[in-house]
């Protein structure tokens, strides 16, 4: 009987397994093989170089740049993000008089923050591309020339283009997290707050005495996901730059130097190097991640 | 009748699950022998290639300046016209290496491959392996008017010569393009402006222009910075000669650190710091181009195919018109009206495609008299093909293209690295881009240039060309 059932399990089970290894391990495989070998794409046959590619990578000044440019992001934008969602869920739940609703309006904002959630990757970085232009079109730079000032190059100076991309990665991020927040906040207990108003509590006692350490769960997992979204900002970045993580390389990260040394210089070998760096940096964050995060839970 | 249990259904499905990893290898480069090239068909007077019209002919078409009504309406009636029985498939794309790397990879690329834009397929790699037919039996093939001439004999030399590697023919070079600073005739006569012949005359125009305060002197398009690398390196040829462009393209050593070199970049810094158009760094080709056409700019360098892009926002009178890069000094190496042009547009017949000998006679359709004089009039631009120009009606812009490539006659220079290293290309743009920002010196900017060759040059993976 016992027998039967284990093979009813196995056999159910092959396929998931079967699927999982085909679709997701063995493309893996296949990553770290390319990447011992000189292969451009359009040959059947690669030549196996060992570890050559690792060995260039050492010295490639641009995507150690790449490098620098995710782990900043990798700690400013989770930083930004959460702390502006914070501050905003705060707002709209427990910042009105008493700690016991929203500011005024705050309805109509939760809805507002949303927005940028809704709208697919490209086209923000699209968007973006026109608000930062650096003419009278620019919606930035219009008011500043009317003024008679010099345009700001957004996306044209390389002291700038890293912030910018910045600024445009935790707009958008921002809307999610206070919705995320938000439900945070919504489930500790009013009396909480009621009772800290009556003591005499203000809006920044309220906050870091009683919503920041009774929402620390939500926080840590919003954390989470803002580091793998940092490492994966190759899309906004893509679309939006100069040269494609430009001007000058200054504002490229890892996926886009993977992405351009594949399909722009049909070196697959070399940028499949890149991708097994890129794997153990990721597996390496959330591995780091996953053990920060243990906490003791509180119980209300 | 076979009736399944429930635990023998739920077994061969296990059984389907092992014997799927096979399909994964579709993923990498597969092994093993690939096809030999098929064999071609019977050649006659009429089909001097061999076609075989039981076989389709599977073209792809780079969605881009040019688009895809030429091929539509002229090559493709053209070819169907002859041979009747052959079936095109038609298609087109704007990202030709996505859709078609793949299918290099795998075995079965299509006939016809025209491999142009930012996202083309690298000519180095695919000549590397083998990849592209021999197009030899084309240029010794009669020519689609007379069959007592030859193809090679119809063409611009050049065309050949610039679609070799190594000595062998792969890649059709079909349009011709000539760079030079861009204009509005309607503009310039209406405030009295000439086209300046020294560099002096350059500076003066563009003193004027600004001083009078309505219009900037000068754009290129920023976020592209080849604009202005091209107009670098076409004046550095210009002041030092053809073999300025060689020793880059052939990655000799301190090739960007020439004289020549760093005076055509410190000129265009010059001109960059006190004559642009405010915010230039941060605009695209079309950006810079709407500009021009609104009356913002004056002048832009670029290519031949500027017109043809910008046709649907130039207004009707607007007389675009081109002149050369001006004469830096009294000792420039070559003279006045020395011109960037070269054959391009590439076209390439891939070896292990299914019909390459149909591949190679649409090649043939093309650089016909009518092919390529409609294909002039429709994209309003300059093919290899002489004489296809006569009695076709051209536009003011690509007249002006024309009659200065006439009066340029051998003084056309041109380099190749941009197609033979992308990657330098990439480092150089970049680099240009800062130089003119201000944010790299002329040393600083030669220096970059030069290590990217030095390093492509140590480079095992990357085939290297000489010319």
């Amino acid at each position: 009987m016992n027998h039967g059932r284990t093979r009813f399990v196995t056999g159910f089970l092959s396929i998931p397994v079967a699927l999982y290894l085909i679709y997701v391990i063995a493309p893996y495989a296949q990553a770290f093989y390319i990447a011992l070998t000189d292969w451009r794409g359009v040959t059947a046959t690669p030549r196996f170089v060992g570890l050559e590619n690792f060995r260039r990578l050492l010295d490639d000044d641009v995507f150690w740049r790449a490098v620098g440019h995710n782990l900043l992001l990798l700690v400013l934008m989770p930083l930004l993000t959460v702390t502006i969602a914070l501050f905003f869920a705060f707002l709209l739940n427990a910042g009105g008089r008493g700690g016991t609703g929203g500011v005024w309006g705050s309805k109509f904002y939760r809805v507002v923050f949303f927005f940028p959630q809704v709208l697919a990757v490209a086209v923000v970085a699209v968007l973006f591309q026109q608000v930062f232009r650096p003419d009278r079109s620019g919606m930035l730079n219009a008011p500043l020339m009317a003024l008679g000032f010099e345009p700001i190059g957004f996306l044209s100076d390389t002291g700038v283009a890293l912030w910018a991309i910045l600024g445009v990665l935790v707009w958008q991020a921002v809307g999610f997290y206070v919705v995320l927040f938000s439900a945070g906040i919504a489930s500790i207990p009013r009396d909480l707050f009621e009772a800290a108003a009556i003591d005499g509590a203000g809006g920044a006692q309220l906050f870091l005495r009683i919503t920041l350490p009774l929402l620390w769960d939500t926080i840590q997992v919003g954390w989470v996901y803002l580091g793998i979204a940092a490492m994966d900002v190759f899309a906004v970045v893509w679309v939006m730059t100069a040269e494609q993580g430009g001007p000058d390389h200054s504002t490229t990260v890892m996926a886009a130097e993977v992405y351009r040394t594949a399909f722009g210089y049909f070196k697959f070998g070399y940028a499949s190097a890149m991708g097994v760096v890129l794997f153990f940096f990721t597996i390496g964050f959330a591995a780091l991640a996953l053990r920060l995060s243990r906490r003791e839970r509180i119980e209300f | 009748m076979t009736h399944l249990s429930r635990r023998e259904l739920l077994r061969s499905a296990a059984l389907a699950g092992i014997a799927l990893p096979a399909l994964s290898a579709c993923a990498t480069p597969s092994g093993g022998a690939s096809p030999a090239a098929p064999a071609a068909g019977v050649t006659s007077a009429a089909n001097p290639l061999g076609l075989v019209d039981s076989r389709p002919l599977e073209i792809w078409i780079f969605d881009g300046g040019f688009g895809d009504a030429y091929a539509k309406n002229i090559h493709e009636p053209l070819v169907k016209a002859r041979f009747p029985k052959l079936e095109i498939k038609h298609n087109t794309t704007k990202e030709i290496a996505k859709t078609l790397q793949p299918r290099f990879a795998g075995g079965n690329p299509p006939e016809f491959i025209n491999n142009s834009g930012a996202n083309a397929m690298d000519f180095g790699a695919l000549v590397q392996d083998g990849l592209l037919a021999d197009l030899t039996p084309l240029y010794d093939a009669p020519s689609w008017d007379d069959p007592a001439v030859k193809v090679r004999d119809t063409i611009n030399p050049a065309a050949i010569e610039l679609g070799s590697y190594d000595g062998k023919p792969y890649v059709m070079n079909y349009a011709s393009t000539v760079w030079g600073i861009w204009y509005s005739q309607k503009l310039f006569e209406a405030e009295g402006w000439q086209p300046p012949r020294t560099w002096q005359e350059f500076l003066d125009l563009c003193e004027t222009i600004k001083k009078a305060g309505k219009i900037a002197p000068f754009t290129y398009a920023g976020k592209h910075p080849f604009y202005i690398y091209e107009t670098i390196l076409t004046l550095a040829a210009k002041i030092g000669g053809k073999d300025v462009l060689k020793n880059i393209d052939n990655l000799e050593d301190g090739a960007w650190k020439a004289e020549p070199v760093t005076q055509a970049a410190t000129a265009f810094v010059e001109l960059g710091a006190k004559y642009l158009l405010q915010g230039t760094a941060g605009l695209d080709h079309v950006q810079t181009q709407t500009a021009h056409n609104k009356g913002q700019v004056a002048m832009l360098p670029c290519g031949s195919w500027l017109e043809n892009e910008q046709k649907d926002s130039t207004p009707a009178d607007f007389g675009y018109a081109m002149f050369p890069l001006p004469d830096f000094g009294s000792s420039d190496a070559l003279p006045y009206g020395t011109l960037h042009s070269r054959p391009g547009e590439e076209y390439v017949v891939p070896a292990k495609s299914a019909n390459p000998q149909a591949g190679l006679e649409y090649m043939r359709a093309m650089l016909s008299k009518e092919g390529a004089g409609k294909f002039m009039e429709l994209v309003s631009t300059l093919t290899v093909v002489k004489g296809a120009g006569e009695g076709r009606t051209l536009k003011p812009g690509l007249q002006s293209a024309s009659a200065a490539l006439a009066a340029a006659g051998d003084n056309v220079v041109w380099f190749l690295f941009r197609k033979w290293y992308v990657e330098m290309h990439d480092e150089v743009a970049a680099a240009s881009g800062q130089l003119m920002n201000g944010k790299l010196t002329v040393a600083q900017w030669a220096d970059r240039a030069q290590r990217k060759a030095d390093s492509i040059k140590n480079d095992s993976s990357v085939k290297k060309f000489t010319r």
